[in-house]
């Protein structure tokens, strides 16, 4: 799926340090395959004992919703678990902002068509104000010019990205699908070196 | 790359692989060998099949089951259904992608890290990735070897993506006191730069204590290397290197192993060739080590007290550690009592750990209160310590011997430590709840958990050799 241009609204999570345990608890890593997991996003947060939805919790809150998770400092920490990249893709999410984010996380999500869109601590929070103020605040997000912006409120900021995942995501391809595109590259290689 | 520039063993093994490189890209870098077990394969496989893909070298990958089974019994079914299916599921993708897989009963089944050095697969030179963190123990024989994600397991089809790691050389030089290992040594090393110490690294270690040690002592030393957060580890190839190569499986014979060895002799650094950073230890230094906390840079020479506060670490840190330890700050833990013994791992689970463990025990007994698992490393290390009859030597001293597999090291099968109790282990991670839920581990020496499976106690070897 190629990524260019997206404008949706926003799911705010304004806590700091989400650690992968928090985005998909353990126990829900037996599968052997990467659906599913969205069903389980957030699981401990979402459902309260006896797997009932928990009023509290944001993504139960009909006043919002949207294909961008605006979430706290330090986003994705914890173990190296794939799967929360997954999860989160899989429920429906292609951007996330925070103000920082782990690293091992930040490439497991580029990996997955998940942008990790960086801003400033002071933008972020004006984020979350502006979302709290109006749930149907609209947010745009240019990966080809690398611009996050709220027209509506005058807000546009750069973002940085590797120039090779920006590639890759703009045209809709993956690390396997550059790989295959090199194959002749490869297939020479193989030769020369006699494998 | 100007060829006059002298390199490191690093720089000239990436740069022979380097199939393309582009400014802002990651390196293309060729694979030669791809290790695959049960647990982190599953999904990979999947997204092959989503996207009508073959394995593109299936004759570069090698496939065994080891994190998820059982180590008694191995004739039987699984009784864990998740364990059993996430066996089957390798079988069934190994079958329909056409790579070689040394399943449970095969008798060259083993740890990953442990079969592919045993049959020759792993050899001087090469590239070779695993989903596993501790791959870095193929680096032993001068490979660049590190573990992966999932995504990228899908990846290696032939190639990878990879940035370039910062390079660091640890030198070790002087020799080892009598009792002390190369567990000791790296142990050692991580507590001195902490389990965060190597970040972004790949680490050369060198010197004349390293140097010394044998083959296996050399993939204990680079196993751990991911304990430090180093990418990988290794060490220059040698004489000692090409003697433990020669002859193996997999290994190239007549015409093809003379060019090989040519080829190898050219891979140690070139003089002068620059690191990114560099670290020198003496090897005097070195004591019998012991983890204390919870992670493996916590760790301490085994006569002297818990320190306040560890290398790199902070009083909320240590405090959390020894509390989940039941352990106090300067408190000795000469004398205190343990309960198990797991002596197995990719960090130790070879012939020589064996066999050093069976020269202690011999004529001895195991302390009454002690359970004492011995898993070895493969199916061929077990029918060599049966050959040797070391076997014999574990049953008269009362400890277990078990069936090949990762067992007690990540406790994912049912070899769990009970929740308080503690484990003296030869493996590498001493994490809360690593070798069960609640369990607390001290990381140490074969030898150093031989004396404690002896005394039931933590103790000084070197007073008993
Ligand atoms: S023995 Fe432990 S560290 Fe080694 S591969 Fe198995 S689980 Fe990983």
């Amino acid at each position: 799926m190629a990524f260019k241009t997206i404008t949706t609204t926003c799911v705010p999570l304004p806590v700091e340090n989400i650690d992968t345990d928090q985005i998909i608890p353990a126990r829900f890593l037996k599968a052997t395959s990467r659906e599913g997991f969205g069903e389980n996003l957030f699981r401990d947060w979402r459902y309260l004992p006896g797997d009932v939805p928990n009023p509290d919790f944001v993504l139960n809150n009909r006043k919002y919703s949207g294909e961008t998770l605006v979430a706290g400092k330090n986003f994705g920490c914890g173990s190296s678990r794939e799967h929360a990249a997954w999860a989160l893709a899989d429920y429906g999410f292609r951007v996330v902002v925070s103000s920082f984010f782990a690293d091992i996380f930040y490439n497991n999500a580029l990996n997955n068509n998940l942008l990790p869109v960086q801003v400033s601590e002071e933008v972020l929070q004006r984020l979350f104000g502006l979302i709290e103020n109006d749930p149907a605040t609209a947010l745009t997000v240019d990966l080809e010019n690398q611009v996050l912006e709220v027209p509506a409120a005058g807000l546009r900021v750069g973002f940085d990205i590797n120039p090779y995942k920006k590639a890759c995501l703009i045209n809709g391809y993956d690390d396997i699908d550059y790989i295959l595109s090199r194959r002749e590259a490869i297939a020479a290689y193989e030769q020369l070196s006699a494998h | 790359m100007e060829a006059t520039q002298p390199r490191t063993l690093f720089d000239k093994i990436w740069d022979a692989h380097v199939v393309e490189r582009k400014e802002g890209y990651p390196d293309l870098l060729y694979i030669d060998r791809h290790f695959i077990h049960e647990v982190t394969s599953p999904q990979a496989f999947d997204g092959l099949r989503q996207r009508s893909l073959p394995v593109f070298r299936p004759r570069q990958t090698v496939a065994t089951a080891d994190h998820n089974v059982p180590t008694v019994n191995q004739h039987l079914p699984i009784s864990d259904h998740l364990s059993a299916f996430q066996v089957a599921k390798l079988g069934e993708n190994c079958r329909d992608f056409g790579v070689e897989l040394y399943g449970l009963g095969h008798h060259k089944q083993g740890i990953v890290h442990v079969i592919g050095p045993e049959l020759g697969i792993t050899q001087p030179g090469m590239t070779i990735v695993c989903g596993d963190s501790h791959t870095s123990t193929h680096g032993a024989f001068g490979t660049i070897a590190f573990g992966i994600g999932t995504s990228q397991v899908e990846q290696v089809l032939a190639t990878l993506l990879q940035y370039r790691p910062k390079t660091m050389k640890i030198e070790v030089n002087g020799s080892l006191a009598p009792g002390v290992t190369a567990k000791d040594i790296i142990l050692y090393i991580i507590s001195r730069i902490s389990a965060a110490g190597g970040t972004g690294y790949f680490v050369e270690y060198a010197g004349s204590a390293i140097r010394a040690l044998s083959m296996e002592a050399r993939m204990t030393i680079c196993n751990m290397s991911i304990e430090m957060g180093a990418r990988g580890g290794l060490i220059a190839p040698d004489e000692t290197t090409f003697a433990y190569v020669r002859g193996r499986e997999f290994a190239p014979e007549g015409e093809a192993w003379e060019a090989a060895l040519a080829a190898w002799r050219q891979l140690p650094g070139d003089p002068g060739a620059k690191f990114d950073a560099e670290l020198h230890f003496d090897a005097a230094d070195i004591e019998p080590m012991i983890t204390y906390g919870t992670n493996p840079g916590m760790g301490i020479g085994v006569t002297r007290p818990i320190p306040a506060v560890a290398a790199q670490s902070n009083e909320q840190e240590m405090s959390k550690a020894l509390a989940y330890m039941g352990l106090e700050p300067q408190q000795s833990l000469l004398g205190k009592k343990i309960d198990y013994v797991f002596i197995g791992s990719c960090t130790n689970s070879r012939i020589e750990d064996l066999r050093q463990v069976a020269g202690f025990v011999k004529g001895r007994k195991k302390a009454p209160d002690v359970n004492v698992w011995i898993v070895p490393g493969s199916r061929q290390v077990e029918a060599q310590a049966r050959a040797e009859g070391l076997d014999q030597v574990f049953l008269e001293a009362g400890f277990q011997l078990r069936q090949p597999g990762c067992s007690a090291c990540l406790g994912m099968n049912e070899d769990k430590v009970p929740a308080g109790l503690y484990c003296v282990s030869t493996s590498n991670r001493n994490f809360e709840g690593r070798q069960g839920p609640g369990a607390r581990t001290f990381l140490a020496s074969p030898l150093t958990a031989a004396a404690a499976a002896v005394t039931g106690r933590i103790v000084d070897v070197r007073e008993m050799l």
